[in-house]
Formats: C-alpha cells, structure tokens, sequence
C-alpha cells in the first residue's frame, strides 16, 4: 500500500442510500482472477443509464465519491474497493457505511470518510450546484474541510489504520513482526481442535 | 461485570493486544472458495509467503458451479478458469479442496458445519460475507476480504478493532408456520440495514432455543444484512445432539473435554451489551421482501407500503426507487403479484430441513403453469440425504427442477440467472437490484413459502392453497 496524507480534489453526489457491493461491482465481473481492470465494471449496470451521475460531464475529473448512508453493505467482495479506485476514486464519503467493504477499504488506501448524516446531506446538495466544490481530507488531522462553504469536520479513523495509511504499511508484516506470540498461542490451543 | 459469548470467544483467541495495535485473534478455521481467493494467493506468491497453517484452511467450489450437466467442462471460459485456478493454488499450498462432483462439495457454508468442521467456541472466516452462518454453533464467524484472506493464509491471525456487543432476544413462540427466515426478517424490518453495524450480534430468547441447528443457521446467515460484523447462538445440547459423531468433531475423552469447555460459551448473567434488541416470537408470521434491499419486508399477508408514507426522506427516496425497479405499485396486496420464477436454494435455506419443509408443500400438488422452478440443494451430501427420503422424487413429480449443487441463482455467476422484468420468489438472502440476473426481480421468502408460491403461481403461504 502507498502511503497517503492529503487527498484534495472534487467530488461525485451519488445521492442513494443502500448502495450495496453488488452495485458496486456486479457479480458477472467476479470471475476475474486478477487484481486490475475492474474500472470498466463500476456501477455498470446503473452507467447504461445515460442520467447516471457518473455519465455526468460536470464531474469528470473528480477523485472523491460522496455517497448515502449504508454504502458498500452487502458481499464481501474487494472488488468493489479495486473498482472504485482503479476509476479514479481515492476516498468515499459516507454517514455510514458496510462493515466489510470499510475494512477492505483500509487494506487498499482507499479512505472511507464517516461523517453525520445532516452534513452528508447538506454537502450533497451544495455539489449538486456547483461541481467544482473543492475537499481537503487530511489523514493525519482526520478532518474533511470544504473551505468554500466554511466546513470543517472531523472523521473517525482507528490510530492504527490511520498510521498505516500515513506510513504505507503491509498488514501482514506487521503481524509477521508477531510471530513469537503466534507460536506461542498454537502451543496452547485446546488439543481437539489439532487437526491433520 | 461478566461477558457476553463473543467477548468470551474473543479472549480465547487473543494473540496479543495493546500498543496501540488492534487485537490480533487467532483463527481456527479458513473457508474458502474460488471466487474471493485468486488474488490472495498471488500475493502470497509474489511476496514469497507460504500458508501457515494448510491444515486448517478448506476449500469448495461453489459460486460459479453449474448445476446441470456436471459431467461436462464448466462451458463459461472464465468460471472455468477460476475453478482451475483454485484448484491450482490449493494443489500447490497443500490445502484440501472439495472440487465440483466430490462427495463433500458444496456451498461453503453448508459443508463446513456438516462436515463437523465448525464447532462452537471457534474463530471461523471466510472471504464470504455469509460466515455469519457458522455462529449458529456458538462459533465467532465474519467474512473477511481478500487482502484479510491473504493475511489469514500467511499468519492464521487477523488483527481486528473491537466491536460493540448487541443482543436479539425473540420472546415467546412462533406461530405454527413461521420459521427462521421469517425471524430474520422480521429482524431486519425492525433494526433496518444498518442496524447492526459495528457489532456482533447474538440472538437469544425461547424462540432462538427452540430452533434446530438448521434454522439457527438460517438465522445468522443473515445477521451480515442488517450489517453485524457476525452473529451468533450460544451452543446448547441441540448443539451437541448435531455434532456428535461429525467427521472432523472430537471423539472419546476429546468429545468429553470439548464438551465440557462448550458448555461454559454463554453470555454471563451480569454481563452489558451495547445494543439490545426485543421482538415478540408469537407475533411473527411469514415474511416477505417487496423491494430491493432485505430491510423492506412486509408479512405475506400485507400489501405493498406507500412512500409517501416514510417520515425519513432518504427511505422514501429508496422506497421509490425500489417500487419503480421492482415494477410494483404501493397499496397492492402481495397475494395478487404473480411469479415468474422460484428459487429454493442457497447458504440460508437448502439444507436438508429446508428441502423436507418444502416437500411437505409440494407433496400431492403442481407447480402453476408457466413458473420456473428450481430446487438447489446446498451440498452434495443434503442432495444425497434428500434422494434416500424419497424428497426429490416429490420435487420432480410436482413438476419442481431438482438440481446439483451449489449457489445458483443467489448471485448468478453460473449459467442459472433471471432475465430482464422475471419476478422471482426466492429462498436467498438478498434482493438487490440484479443480484440474481440482471434487470431480475427478487423477493426473499422461506422454503415453505418459495414452494406454495411455486404452486399458487402468486405470493402464498400453504396455507393458503385449498
Ligand atoms: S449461496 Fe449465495 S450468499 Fe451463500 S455463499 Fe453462495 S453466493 Fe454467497
């Protein structure tokens, strides 16, 4: 994983709620073995609808998706994470979002930002007016700022995703660091569960 | 203060904590399947990593399964090549696979708990949302992702923040008829899709310990819906009854020591839980889903709720949404919206109780002309138990498809899929949009349900077929 500190860009209104995994990326694009290519599979079944946001123009260049509450519930799928930022995406802003598809998030740099629902709500209908609204979301102050409107607000980020983020860390290197206490813990597990 | 189950499970598994790190648990069973894992091990590979612990990772192929013709190739070129590629890595890992045809194959969280794989106390993941299945043993059980895959694959640990604790209590007694699909969504009515995010869910009450270890699973199959990180039952002697003598259960002074550490998996009188939760058992009666997330349930009985109606603009916005996609009107009656399609199968509802409580529906009628049916069965050794009952036979005779099994037609990634506008009545866990074929119309239901409504050709409860 990169590290990342600072992302700064615009911002796509995906004004539903219950946005699951499947719509995210449909199961059809499952079958992939691999980890790249899923872009052409975001949403695709809502981007054959030419009124869909992400067909918009006006939100061409944007990097950051502000979404409904409920966002990425449902399969456990990663590809959902893949897909959205081999679009281009870099952080998903959310009043709450699928437990699985958050922690997949985290495990691939892309940052879920949890903010209250009235703000969510309110920062949806001030993109749908001017696209060109400009997001500040600093991992180390975990605060969204939108200097425009004179918001600033803080997000909850663990400390110790917050510091892989910054650092760029690989998960499984640093429990490798704990391979002692791993052994130690195989020495005492009960003897039924020793199976060949 | 004492514990609940899942902070019991939890200490048990506690690898190391503090330093300002999240708690890295250990785990005792891997599931995995064909779908969630290719990238995983290469990973692996690329990093130069082995599988720690081969002995206790078990993989199926499930999700891309035809259920036809299992004799032949698999024809679609890239379920093909995700089959063969997890039977490549597991062949090269040294990890059992269960492949299509086996004796032991089958939806992945159907084989685990027949196989006597999952037994209470356990960590249990899968790269599977639905390994909520296995807390029904009193088992901690979450779906992970693929990179939590590859991390479990290299380390048998996860690092885990957390979680709050909640309990579903369902009081009282069911209604004769209602069964656990039923609760679940009647749960889901009533706590919503975000209900249970951030926590882990145990169900509790009289209606709870009355259910069979089928229709435990059935309920925390579907804990991941209303977004609980798990869910889980306190094992008990019904428990027990359902292990003893499994394949990969203990035996002799094992069995009686394992036994003696299960019994002391429940939640401590004084113990807190976050969140509580408390439905009236007898007040449930047959669910239905009229839209396209599983929170939006009324019973059989009732019609189609109006947006208009939702205080919450947001939900109404959904409501309006789903009724459009779903091409149904408020204020309709369930029982007058026909169907195209009924699917019983999937890791909710296709094991062999399942299969004998739709039976017993189909037995002596016939499918209404025009609807397709198809009956799944969730692993090779429920299909073989179904054939020695004679339940197949009964299927086939009420003119009901009885197939191989595997996942089917709940997500679509093998060749059973519902086409554009096809209304389906389906034993499944989700109706969102396109989730079983795309442009498809799904309506989640219980086994018994599924079956009357196969035969009425509209939504139906048996008892309402003459
Ligand atoms: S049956 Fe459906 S929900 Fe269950 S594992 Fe298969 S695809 Fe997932």
């Amino acid at each position: 994983m990169k590290p990342v500190s600072i992302i700064e860009g615009t911002a796509v209104p995906l004004d539903r709620s219950d946005v699951d995994t499947d719509q995210i990326i449909p199961s059809d694009w499952l079958k992939r073995v691999e980890r790249t290519g899923f872009e052409k599979g975001l949403f695709s079944e809502w981007r054959d609808d030419k009124d869909f946001v992400l067909n918009n123009d006006a939100y061409s260049g944007a990097n950051i998706l502000l979404a409904g509450p409920n966002f990425g519930t449902g399969s456990s799928r990663e590809h959902a994470v893949w897909a959205i930022q081999q679009a281009g995406f870099d952080a998903v802003i959310s009043p709450r979002f699928g437990p699985i598809f958050k922690n997949n998030s985290t495990k691939n740099g892309l940052v879920p930002v949890e903010i209250e629902t009235t703000i969510a709500e309110e920062l949806m209908r001030q993109v749908q007016t001017d696209p060109n609204l400009y997001f500040v979301i600093d991992i180390a102050k975990r605060t969204l700022e939108v200097a425009q409107i004179g918001l600033t607000v803080d997000f909850p980020l663990e400390s110790s995703i917050q510091d892989r983020f910054l650092k760029g860390l690989d998960d499984i290197g640093i429990t490798l660091e704990h391979t002692k206490a791993i052994e130690t813990f195989e020495k005492q597990r009960n003897s039924w569960l020793q199976r060949q | 203060m004492g514990k609940t189950l899942s902070q019991k499970i939890w200490s048990d598994h506690l690898v190391r904590s503090g330093s300002g790190l999240p708690d890295l648990l250990y785990i005792d069973l891997h599931l995995i399947h064909e779908v969630t894992s290719p990238q995983a091990f290469d990973g692996l590979r690329m990093n130069g990593r082995r599988v720690r612990r081969p002995d206790l990772t078990v993989a199926t192929e499930d999700h891309n399964v035809p259920t036809e013709n299992i004799d032949q190739p698999i024809a679609d070129e890239i379920s093909l090549k995700q089959i063969e590629t997890l039977r490549n890595n597991t062949a090269e890992f040294g990890i059992t696979n269960y492949p299509m045809g086996d004796p032991h194959q089958g939806i992945v969280h159907v084989i685990g708990p027949e196989l006597g794989l999952t037994q209470p106390g356990m960590t249990v993941v899968c790269g599977d949302s639905h390994t909520s299945t296995h807390g029904a043993f009193g088992a901690l059980a979450f779906g992970i992702g693929t990179s939590e895959v590859e991390h479990v694959l290299a380390t048998q640990t996860l690092p885990q923040p957390g979680q709050e604790t909640m309990s579903i209590t369902i009081n009282g007694e069911l209604p004769e008829g209602s069964t656990a699909k039923d609760v679940v969504l009647a749960i889901l009515n009533e706590v919503g899709t975000g209900g249970g995010i951030g926590a882990i869910a145990e169900f509790r009450g009289s209606v709870v310990e009355s259910l069979s270890m089928e229709g435990r699973m059935t309920l925390c199959n579907m804990s991941i819906e209303f977004g609980a990180k798990a869910g889980l039952v306190a094992p008990d002697e019904v428990t027990f009854e359902y292990l003893k003598g499994l394949e990969n259960c203990p035996e002799g002074e094992d069995w009686d020591e394992a036994v003696a550490y299960w019994k002391t998996l429940f939640t401590d009188q004084d113990a807190v839980f976050d969140r509580e939760v408390v439905l009236d058992g007898s007040a449930i009666s047959p669910q239905v889903t009229w839209g396209t997330n599983p929170g939006q349930v009324i019973p059989v009985s009732g019609s189609i709720p109006n947006p208009q109606d939702y205080a919450d603009p947001a939900e109404r916005e959904a409501a309006e949404r789903a009724l459009d996609y779903m091409g149904l009107q408020a204020g309709s009656e369930m029982r007058s919206i026909s169907v195209d399609t009924v699917f019983i199968g999937s890791c909710t509802n296709s094991r062999i109780e399942d299969l004998r409580s739709a039976a017993e529906v189909a037995q002596g009628r016939s499918v209404a002309s025009g609807v397709r049916t198809l009956v799944v069965p969730g692993s090779r050794v429920v299909k073989e138990q179904a054939e020695a009952e004679g339940l197949d036979k009964i299927f086939i005779e009420s003119g009901f498809d009885w197939r191989e099994p595997g996942c089917s037609m709940c997500l679509a990634m093998n060749p059973d899929k519902l086409t554009v506008g096809e209304r389906c009545a389906s034993t499944s866990n989700r109706n969102f949009e396109g989730r079983q074929g795309r442009g498809g119309r799904t309506h989640l239901v219980s086994p018994r349900v599924a079956a009357a409504t196969a035969i009425a050709g509209y939504f139906a409860t048996p008892e309402d077929l003459s």
